[in-house]
């Protein structure tokens, strides 16, 4: 190829990408890099805002509110995301494996929370958990137990874990299948003329394959985790003394911003945020493929 | 992810094809009863909060409290709440109604026009710089997008923004994950061998993007724009903080400050079934739209996961 053309195609190319990359600078970049700069700030009692470095940051690292909201992150990704990935799973798997009658309405039914808005499913489990009218109420009236509250202090956590189960078993089940059913199937069918059952075949052929997939739902999963809003936000109204304003850091910035007025430290929060699931995402991906490489 | 992403790119499959030898496969295999039951028990649990929900709004306030939650009550109020629904404060769920289908609509079409053209570029061009832009729109994608929110109503309300429509379109309009989708898609999509012909045929790069890559490309541009359509209807967030005049508001905040105004209680509780019934009449076209569009979703999904 001859050295002008080659030079107009780059200059077309660096025209497509540049719509892009200009809505991206402004609407992202710029935001991105403010936060950051807003972040070294800080409001003194006296002198007004001032120039803090870290200062934000030591603090949040101090703010019990903060942890507590972290560290409720970490227990939903430690006992909620592995539930739902673990049900998308095996959902996937049985009905990949075509074992299952009505497979195609099964896997519409599953799909379905997916279509509803996140504000949609949490209100609506809201009533479902609440004390007025809820359905837990009346079924365990009903099997004469004693009602639970689900939106206490103690269980609230759970519910919550509960609502986005729910609305997401769907869309990472739909990921890996479609993974599946991307294998090619001289691959499996050998091994079950061979006399493979459905569980080993799933365990040394079928999951191997699908890695990438579900390496993809993991970080997704992650990255939802770290971003929790719609449910203590909605949920705090039905139950106000069981969500505290840092229930989750995503929660904890959106108040300090518009309830307490503290913007700078509110990008703190927002800004550390992104950086943790950088990292983690990052660690997780990181460990992924080393097990790739060893098996 | 990148390292990955791309060793799984540069060996694409075809799912339709080894699906249909599947399909063979199957017929003739024996179906397990354990399964099948242990299958739709599990597909109860993700149908039953739906079936309480259209449930709960063919009731009025009275059979919301004394009938039970999975059946309908001692009388059918679906259309009384629904025109209770649209009554409501001069109708201004229609106009919430109306709020999202734009906000929507435009940032979908807009985010899907710059993810597209971009992806294309990526997938079909070669050009100083190219892996490092690609490389920051995939970090991109593990950006929170709550942690640009607060940055972006400050930036917005210094420039006047807030409180206008373009406050929740302009940030939707930026869709990394559409570009990767793109970028993926385009690869398969579009041959080099075609571009190259019609180059010998005297056409200009960008005639052969709007005539020729872009009809082979629209499949892919369905599946982008019904993503960033429901990721901005969905949106509760971004309108929450940028928005503040009830005409302005889209269904999600609307809703929601419904729910809050229900829950603070007093006289308010004939407000639970308006509230139960806007819910679920505001899922409704989306639900359809996901019966129809199902091959699109997957496409969609199957590009992220398969190749991802």
């Amino acid at each position: 190829m001859n050295k002008a053309i080659k030079r107009k195609q780059q200059l077309v190319a660096y025209g497509f990408i540049l719509p892009f990359f200009v809505v991206f600078a402004t609407m992202f970049i710029v935001p991105l890099a403010y936060s950051g700069y807003l972040s070294l700030f800080a409001h003194t009692l006296v002198g007004g805002l001032k120039f803090v470095a870290f200062g934000n940051y030591v603090r949040a690292f101090e703010d019990s509110a903060f942890l507590f909201g972290l560290g409720r992150t970490a227990l939903i990704l430690l006992i909620q995301v592995p539930i739902m990935l673990g049900f998308a799973l095996f959902f996937a798997l049985a009905l990949d494996s075509g074992r299952a009658r009505g497979s195609k309405a099964i896997r519409l039914l599953i799909f379905l929370p997916f279509a509803v808005p996140g504000v949609v499913a949490v209100l609506m489990w809201g009533y479902i958990y609440g004390q007025n009218f809820g359905l837990t109420g009346q079924i365990a009236r009903g099997l004469g137990l004693p009602p639970t509250n689900f939106l206490s202090d103690s269980l609230v956590l759970f519910s919550i874990m509960n609502i986005i189960t729910w609305a997401f078993v769907g869309y990472n089940m739909i990921i890996l299948y479609a993974a599946l059913k991307s294998i090619p199937p001289e691959l499996h069918e050998a091994a079950e003329i061979d006399g493979a059952s459905q569980l080993r075949l799933a365990w040394s052929v079928k999951i191997p394959m699908i890695r990438p997939a579900i390496l993809l739902t993991v970080i997704f999963s992650i990255i939802g985790s770290f971003q929790i809003f719609n449910e203590p936000k909605l949920l705090v109204e039905l139950s106000p003394t069981a969500i505290p304003q840092g229930f989750t850091p995503n929660f904890y910035a959106f108040n300090l911003a518009f309830v307490n007025q503290d913007v700078n430290y509110a990008a703190a929060i927002a800004f550390l945020l992104g950086f943790v699931i950088m990292i983690v995402s990052y660690v997780v991906q990181l460990s992924m493929q080393k097990k790739e490489h060893r098996s | 992810m990148t390292a990955q992403l791309n060793s799984a790119i540069a060996a694409p499959q075809k799912p339709a094809e080894s699906a249909n030898r599947r399909r063979k496969a199957n017929r003739g295999k024996r179906r397990s009863n354990l399964l099948t039951v242990v299958m739709w028990l599990s597909a109860l649990y993700f149908f039953l909060p739906l079936l309480w929900l259209f449930m709960s709004s063919t009731k009025d306030n009275g059979d919301l409290f004394t009938t039970f939650g999975l059946w309908f009550g001692n009388d059918f109020n679906l259309f009384a709440n629904i025109r209770d629904v649209f009554a409501y404060q001069d109708g201004i769920y229609a106009r919430w109604a109306l709020n999202t289908g734009i906000y929507a609509g435009v940032a979908a079409i807009g985010a899907t026009v710059l993810a597209t053209m971009a992806g294309y570029a990526f997938a079909k061009y070669k050009f100083p710089g190219d892996k490092l832009l690609f490389s920051i729109t995939l970090g991109a994608i593990m950006i929170p997008l709550t942690a640009l929110a607060i940055p972006t109503y400050l930036l917005f309300s210094s420039a006047q923004l807030t409180n206008t429509p373009w406050a929740v379109i302009l940030p939707s309009l930026v869709s990394p994950f559409g570009v990767f989708l793109m970028r993926v898609y385009a690869q398969d999509a579009v041959p080099d061998s075609l571009m190259e012909a019609a180059r010998v045929d005297g056409a200009g790069e960008y005639r052969i993007f709007w005539t020729v890559s872009v009809r082979l490309l629209a499949p892919g541009m369905v599946t982008v724009l019904l993503f960033t359509l429901v990721a901005t209807w969905n949106n509760y967030f971004l309108p929450l903080i940028m928005l503040n005049s009830g005409k302005l508001l889209p269904l999600t905040v609307g809703l929601a400050q419904l729910q809050a105004t229900s829950a603070a209680g007093g006289g308010a509780q004939a407000l639970f079934s308006t509230v139960i019934t806007g819910a679920f009449v505001s899922i409704i076209p989306l639900i359809i739209a996901f019966l129809y569009l199902q091959r699109f979703w997957q496409t969609g999904l199957a590009t992220g996961g398969v190749k991802g």
